[in-house]
């Protein structure tokens, strides 16, 4: 029904408020993927905004640069950041707490900090300009459209990934990492896959940013882009894959809406987030989870007893 | 705001639809305000400038009764951030939904180029007075953008350094911030120098936001240079100016600088330290000029401030492109003509109060003044002129299309002539 909704959504809109949802589906998609390792294998990532530039940057790179087929330079793009989700992952799997999230920051800080310096390749600050998106996903109805149907079956690819035995596994990992050692799990390669898995999807979403923004510069791949994503992941509730959309939806939403009406719009959405942590720390989704959860037993309570 | 806009706005159209169907479109578009877009960072790092482009511009509609063409003019200011993916993002929401006639400002390059891009693809007209990235209106030309009241980041720096060929200098050596910008007023400089005969002894390029200077400033001491060209811009500009004087190179080699390191917003808090550096731009805040010295005044005496090249270069763009559309009646829906107008408008009257014109690439040709850091009256520093060069183009002496056959000026690439 969602889907169904989502569908009829650019016959209903004015284009304007079409390319803030695309956005919002881009975003989904990496915060989803930061999702997989956050809420299923407990392991907070804060590197993911450079595997989602440098899929951006490789992409608009090859494309725009050296002239070649946008399509390619998007595969290229996810492979690069699939491989760099390797890197890190041989780094930090060992890790975990604040630790991994320390070292996913630095890793993510050392690719922010060559997308910043190597100029003849990256433009240095000034960013790499796109050749903008082929002519038939020119408008952004039928650009949203191409996107939704990236999208929908990306999600349900990483659905069926946390819950299936491996997604368990992750789970029995995040819940107690020495049990599932001594039940003969090898963590450390499961860990390493979630990560490169996840890096994969984070790549996608920076290819599809690619055909949105037609831009990318040093501010893609900086630590904020890997805040922002996660912010959107615990906003709509660590652990709920789903919880994802509505996570990006309402910052990027709101993002919008308060900007049009105040230059301190970021102080509006930090005083949001202080707020969601106060009273919703499991997320929108999480929460709403569990309050559906407690009116259940409620109402199933009298029926027990009756019976 | 936005929701009670939309509704008068359908209401209004709903009712001239019903009642006057034969009513012409174009009667009716001439009666909506012209709608301008400013994109201006209120937050991040170069909020301040930000806060004097949208003084700069506001001055000038106010002084203009909001009115131009015979047209109301609305503006919507967006806050850019300081950061290219959000003033693509607000770029977008101003052109898509707000629908504006026109965009104007932004000031970090990276934002400028984000922004540029876009309006590429659908036509928007973007006015650019601080955005100074050369390839803007050179080898990646658009349209569309134009640099009304702005100049090309090596325009200015090709006559400073003809100015210290003739007082004799030889030796240069340049420090700078290290990012295009940066590049390309060193790479302006360093060629014009070294085909007039100087050599650049050094170039040290440092990271944004530097705060000691000194393993920089030791090096600029021993290359033996008889003057240092610097280019930074904002804090950077301040400490290295007074690094400069505490480490005592104040007195033994002259600091020539860029138009953006004795800027107002640079200098306004600084004492004696920032004395005596000369500098080259298309304005000088203390020229001895009435229309530049009312405009001084004006700003100055609402803001408590003299004001700097951001407030300064919005309100001679938007006066300039406000020139264009009386021009043409406030027809800006044709862009086509309104952008055709904007470069063949010449301004004589502006605050700059030498008149000036666009080149065949949308970029002004100007009277450069080589200014030097005073006292005023009130005892604060400012720039006063010490001697010029009248019209210079982005393109100083060479032909416009053998110059762009040279690669774009980048730390590698800085033009010196090789002897």
């Amino acid at each position: 029904m969602v889907l169904l909704a989502l569908a009829v959504l650019p016959a209903v809109l004015p284009s304007y408020q079409v390319s803030v949802v695309t956005q919002v589906l881009i975003f989904s998609v990496l915060a989803m993927s930061i999702d997989i390792l956050a809420g299923f294998a407990g392991r907070t990532s804060l590197g993911h905004g450079a595997i989602f530039g440098v899929s951006s940057y490789v992409a608009i790179y090859w494309s725009s640069t050296l002239g070649g087929d946008i399509w390619i330079g998007i595969a290229l793009g996810i492979l690069a950041a699939t491989a760099l989700a390797g890197v890190f992952a041989a780094l930090a799997i060992r890790t975990s707490g604040v630790y991994f999230l320390l070292l996913t920051l630095a890793l993510g800080m050392i690719v922010w900090g060559v997308c910043l310096r190597w100029t003849a390749v990256t433009g240095g600050e000034n960013g790499l300009r796109g050749v903008g998106r082929p002519a038939f996903i020119a408008d952004h109805a039928s650009f949203y459209y191409a996107v939704l149907i990236i999208v929908a079956p990306l999600t349900w690819l990483m659905w069926r990934l946390v819950h299936s035995p491996f997604g368990l596994t992750l789970r029995g990992i995040r819940d107690s990492e020495s049990r599932m050692r001594s039940l003969g799990y090898n963590v450390p390669l499961h860990l390493f896959v979630a990560f490169v898995l996840s890096g994969f999807f984070a790549g996608v979403a920076g290819g599809l940013y690619v055909l949105f923004n037609n831009f990318v510069s040093p501010s893609t791949v900086q630590l904020s882009q890997s805040v922002s994503a996660l912010l959107m992941a615990i906003t709509g509730g660590v652990g709920t894959l789903l919880g994802s959309f509505v996570g990006a939806a309402a910052i990027i939403v709101l993002e919008n809406a308060v900007s049009a009406y105040t230059a301190r719009w970021p102080s509006v959405l930090g005083i949001a987030f202080v707020l969601i942590m106060i009273f919703a720390p499991e997320g929108v989704v999480g929460r709403a989870r569990l309050l559906l959860a407690r009116r259940r037993s409620r109402s199933s309570k009298p029926d027990h007893s009756g019976g | 705001m936005d929701r009670r806009r939309f509704l008068k706005t359908t209401g209004l159209t709903l009712a001239a639809g019903t009642g006057v169907l034969s009513a012409p479109f174009v009667a009716r578009a001439q009666a909506a305000p012209i709608r301008i877009g400013l994109m201006a960072p209120q937050t991040g790092v170069v909020a301040a400038g930000g806060r004097e482009i949208i003084d700069g511009f506001s001055l000038f509609w106010e002084s203009a009764g909001n009115q131009v063409g015979g047209r109301k003019v609305e503006i919507i200011v967006e806050d850019d951030a300081s950061n290219p993916d959000t003033a693509l993002q607000k770029a977008r929401r101003l052109v898509e939904q707000a629908k504006v006639d026109m965009l104007f400002g932004n000031l970090l390059a990276n934002t400028g180029l984000a922004v540029a891009n876009y309006v590429k693809g659908n036509g928007t007209p973007y006015f650019i007075p601080v955005i100074a990235a050369d390839d803007l209106t050179q080898r990646a030309r658009i349209k569309n953008v134009i640099r009304a009241g702005g100049y090309s980041a090596s325009q200015f720096s090709r006559p400073l350094a003809d100015w210290a060929l003739k007082q004799g200098y030889r030796k240069v050596a340049m420090i700078s911030q290290d990012y295009t910008f940066g590049h390309e007023q060193c790479g302006g400089f360093a060629q014009a120098f070294t085909e007039g005969g100087g050599t650049v002894v050094g170039q040290f390029w440092h990271p944004l936001n530097t705060s000691d200077f000194s393993p920089y400033l030791g090096q600029v001491a021993g290359v033996k240079a008889d003057v240092v060209f610097a280019m930074q811009t904002g804090a950077d500009a301040t400490r290295l100016i007074q690094q400069y004087a505490s480490f005592g190179l104040k007195d033994q080699i002259p600091l020539l600088g860029s138009q953006n390191a004795t800027d107002q917003s640079v200098i306004r808090t600084m004492g004696a330290e920032c004395e005596g550096i000369v500098t080259s731009a298309h304005f000088a805040e203390g020229a001895d000029l009435p229309a530049t010295q009312t405009f001084v005044k004006t700003y100055s005496d609402k803001f408590s401030k003299i004001p700097s090249l951001y407030a300064f270069s919005h309100y001679v763009g938007a006066m300039w492109v406000a020139k264009a559309i009386n021009a043409i009646n406030g027809k800006v829906e044709d862009r086509d003509v309104f952008l055709d107008t904007v470069l063949k408008t010449d301004l004589p009257d502006s605050p700059l109060g030498k008149p000036v014109r666009f080149d065949d690439y949308g970029n002004p040709v100007y009277d450069v003044v080589i200014r030097k850091t005073m006292k005023n009256k009130d005892g604060k520093f400012w720039n006063v002129p010490i001697g010029g060069y009248p019209q210079v183009s982005q393109f100083w002496k060479y032909d416009p299309a053998t110059y762009m056959k040279q690669p774009p000026y980048s730390r590698d690439f800085q033009g010196i002539k090789k002897t």
